[in-house]
């Protein structure tokens, strides 16, 4: 895929959508809180929604463009698009809901045999049922076969796990993970969940309040924020105020609450920077002897422990606050409770430092 | 009940229904657009449209009278195309329409505005144009409201005095209906004759809003 979106503006109720970004990978996220415009982009890539200037092109295609008051209509983009509310057609079965758009697109070649996507969503069972008389889940891959059997270029997804709770969510993952592999599909996918955009994605665009923040891989915005807000909202558990006071051989020591760091320098000047550590960086010890090339090692005392499916969140006083994500048996084994003392570990290059 | 009486029944439901079937493409298109649309003069538009609903029928009639009369629009259809309006049974169709107009529309129009459009959208990125998206979702969606509509529309046609009188007259066989009958009648001294079509008015009026309660009322939430 290359989707391509320049110059867009979109005046929003409180803000502005102003984005200007190639997306190249064949999945992208576009990644950021409620609120944040995303689903105002997906509109303007359908076609739903006019926008007070864009440049929209898709696979050499130019879709809309503002400046030559050029704008192909919704129904001629082949862009598939499952809403948030899935907006299944009430007054049809489910059937009929499949084929809605296999109809449209009779004479212009079917991507996807009707066969393939029920198999690969396992549909069979619904086809003959009412829209109402569906699940959560099971109206979701509805929605999604349904967009699929359109053949569409392109196919955007808003929030898909949204409206599921947790355990369903884990079950509706492995078939947009098919969906991705089987049918080799570009898909646009509009989310809040890191865990949605770190699994689905090839890249990740973090738009946040009508801006695109940051632009990569899946890992390095996840490791390596742009900035302390993208930091916060990635999910990356700790970020603190902290101050560089001095560089040496590409480390940078920096003070933390009542304690010092060692960290790889960030390449601005600024001496006034974010610590951001991610949970799953942080290794917790109880005994104290043991030699490590771990540069950072910090006497922590335990606040607060919440468990979070297989993994436990421990809550830190490490003379700042610090948050550690360690496995359940390994909190067991280490006997963490409220007011223990363990020993925190953190490489230096697990140690992001954002300017601020 | 004579055969005349019979006859003037048959004659009104006809004309009621004609004209609730001639308006039900405008109505609909009315309904649409000010339901969906945001265009200059929308709210002229609709005051316009409800207008017949408050301005007394007589009123209506002798605008339709000035407009559709010899020296209007009618003098023209009638010494081009030998197409008479006024005081035939044609004048009792536009009479009708345009006096349950607005009941059609204001039922369609709340149907169009409880349809999501976000599965008119939706249809669209499927690959349905304006038109298939209109009569596969839009209307089927709106359903309820539009037949409840139409059944409130064609109520108000079968009731219609005022603006018919105007424009087409009393005339027994030609352009009674049996509101204007029941009228004459009564200034006959013929009472009976009134009582029965009284009764048959009521019937009809009676099964025609039942009915169209039933449809506009709002369906469970499933």
């Amino acid at each position: 895929m290359s989707l391509l979106l320049k110059n867009i503006s979109l005046p929003l109720a409180h803000f502005a959508l102003e984005v200007d970004v190639e997306m190249p990978k064949r999945v992208t996220a576009v990644f950021g809180p409620s609120g944040a415009g995303k689903t105002s982009l997906l509109d303007l890539i359908a076609g739903l929604r006019s926008p007070r200037s864009a440049f929209i092109q898709l696979n050499g295609d130019v879709l809309t463009d503002t400046a030559k008051k050029f704008s192909v209509a919704t129904h001629r983009r082949g862009i598939g698009y499952v809403p948030q509310d899935l907006a299944l057609f009430p007054h049809l079965s489910v059937r009929q809901n499949l084929f809605y758009g296999r109809k449209s697109r009779e004479n212009a070649g079917m991507l996807f045999s009707f066969e393939h996507v029920i198999k690969v969503l396992e549909i069979e069972p619904l086809t003959s049922r009412g829209v109402t008389e569906l699940s959560g889940g099971e109206k979701q891959r509805v929605a999604l076969a349904r967009a699929l059997l359109a053949s569409p270029r392109l196919l955007l997804l808003d929030e898909p796990l949204a409206s599921l709770d947790e355990p369903l969510k884990e079950k509706i993952i492995p078939y947009l993970i098919r969906i991705r592999d089987e049918f080799q599909i570009p898909m646009l996918c509009v989310t809040h969940d890191r865990f949605v955009a770190l699994t689905l994605a090839d890249e990740i665009v973090v738009l946040m309040g009508g801006k695109v923040m940051q632009t990569g891989p899946v890992s390095e915005v996840f490791t390596r924020p742009a900035n302390a807000e993208v930091a916060k909202f990635a999910g990356v558990e700790t970020l603190q105020p902290g101050k560089i006071t001095s560089v040496a051989d590409g480390l940078a020591t920096v003070n933390v609450g009542s304690v010092t760091l060692t960290a790889l320098a960030p390449a601005t000047a600024s001496r006034d920077v974010f610590v951001c550590i991610r949970g799953e960086e942080v290794i917790l010890q109880r005994d104290a002897a043991i030699a490590s090339s771990v540069r950072n090692r910090l006497s922590a005392r335990v606040l607060s422990l919440r468990p979070e499916g297989a993994l436990v969140r421990v809550e830190l006083d490490a003379g700042f606050p610090l948050f550690a994500l360690v496995t359940r048996p390994a909190c067991a084994e280490l006997e963490l409770r409220e007011g223990a003392t363990v020993i925190a570990l953190i490489k230096a290059p697990a140690i992001h430092l954002v300017p601020r | 009940m004579t055969a005349v009486e019979w006859q003037i029944v048959g004659f009104t439901v006809w004309v009621a229904a004609l004209s609730t079937l001639a308006i039900l493409p405008i109505g609909l298109a009315l309904a649409w657009a000010l339901a969906r649309g945001n265009w200059p003069g929308k709210s002229v538009v609709e005051t316009l449209v409800t207008l017949p609903l408050v301005m007394p029928p007589v009123a209506t009639g002798l605008i339709l009278l000035t407009i559709f009369g010899r020296h209007g629009v009618g003098g023209f259809l009638q010494d081009t195309f030998n197409f008479k309006i006024i005081f035939t049974w044609r004048a009792v169709l536009l009479a009708l329409s345009v006096m349950s107009l607005p009941l059609l529309v204001r039922s369609a129009r709340t149907a169009f505005e409880e349809v999501n459009p976000r599965l008119e959208q939706i249809a669209r990125t499927l690959g349905a144009g304006g038109w298939r998206v209109f009569f596969t979702i839009t209307i089927p969606l709106a359903a309820r409201g539009i037949v409840g509509g139409m059944l409130l529309a064609f109520a108000r046609a079968l009731g219609e005095f005022g603006a018919t009188i105007m424009v087409a007259g009393y005339m027994p066989g030609k352009t009674a209906t049996i509101s204007l009958a029941i009228f004459e009648d009564v200034q006959d001294f013929q009472d009976t004759k009134a009582y029965h079509l009284l009764g048959v008015s009521v019937a009809l009026a009676f099964i025609a809003v039942w009915t169209s309660e039933f449809f506009l009322r709002r369906k469970k939430p499933t």
